[in-house]
């Protein structure tokens, strides 16, 4: 796929999907340690979420590090803008950073107070 | 090949001169670091763009010759 192509793609994909999420492997069956780590994040959440194995793509892989300008996989997105690699996930993860996010957005309900 | 952790503090610390950086090796095998910088240059940036910096300054070896970089960052207090 020429790179505009590729670019015009992920652009759809990630405002069709309000979670958007291009890893190494799928959610089921994850071959990267950090992918497998912001799928369960996002499952734990509760959270409906579409992925893109990067693995099966190569000009997918090249193609969503330059639109990003981020050197790495996993990739996630939410509304169409680019949240960040596991590690960024799991630390908005862990400061309840990403439920907000998501709540704001209304793809999560905010729990009962 | 391979980086070492010296190598990946030199290049963060000759892009970030202020920055305070440790870097830990977790597999032993130049392949596998966490990384944690606390720079005055990363005040008012999204970590995206805080994490982007880094990864600049390791001048597209990330994902590359460095297969994973654990990374924290934080402005100091």
């Amino acid at each position: 796929m020429e790179n505009s192509k590729v670019i015009d793609r992920i652009k759809g994909e990630i405002s069709e999907n309000p979670v958007m999420l291009y890893m190494k492997g799928t959610a089921m069956f994850p071959q990267c340690g950090f992918s497998a780590r912001v799928v369960q994040i996002l499952t734990h959440l509760g959270v409906t979420f579409k992925t893109a194995n990067v693995l099966e793509d190569a000009e997918l892989r090249e193609g969503v590090k330059q639109f990003s300008n981020w050197p790495t996989i996993p990739q996630l997105y939410i509304k169409g803008e680019f949240v960040g690699g596991c590690d960024i996930v799991t630390e908005m993860f862990q400061s309840g950073e990403l439920q907000t996010m998501l709540e704001h957005h209304g793809i999560i309900k905010a729990p009962a107070a | 090949m391979a980086m070492s952790a010296a190598d990946i503090e030199a290049l963060i610390k000759t892009a970030l001169p202020d920055a305070r950086v440790t870097v830990e090796d977790l597999a032993g095998d130049g392949d596998h670091y966490a990384a944690t910088v606390i720079s005055e240059r990363f005040r008012g940036l999204s970590r995206v763009r805080q994490h982007q910096m880094v990864y600049g300054a390791l001048q597209g070896r990330m994902g590359d010759t460095l297969h994973a970089l654990a990374l924290q960052t934080s402005v100091p207090d």
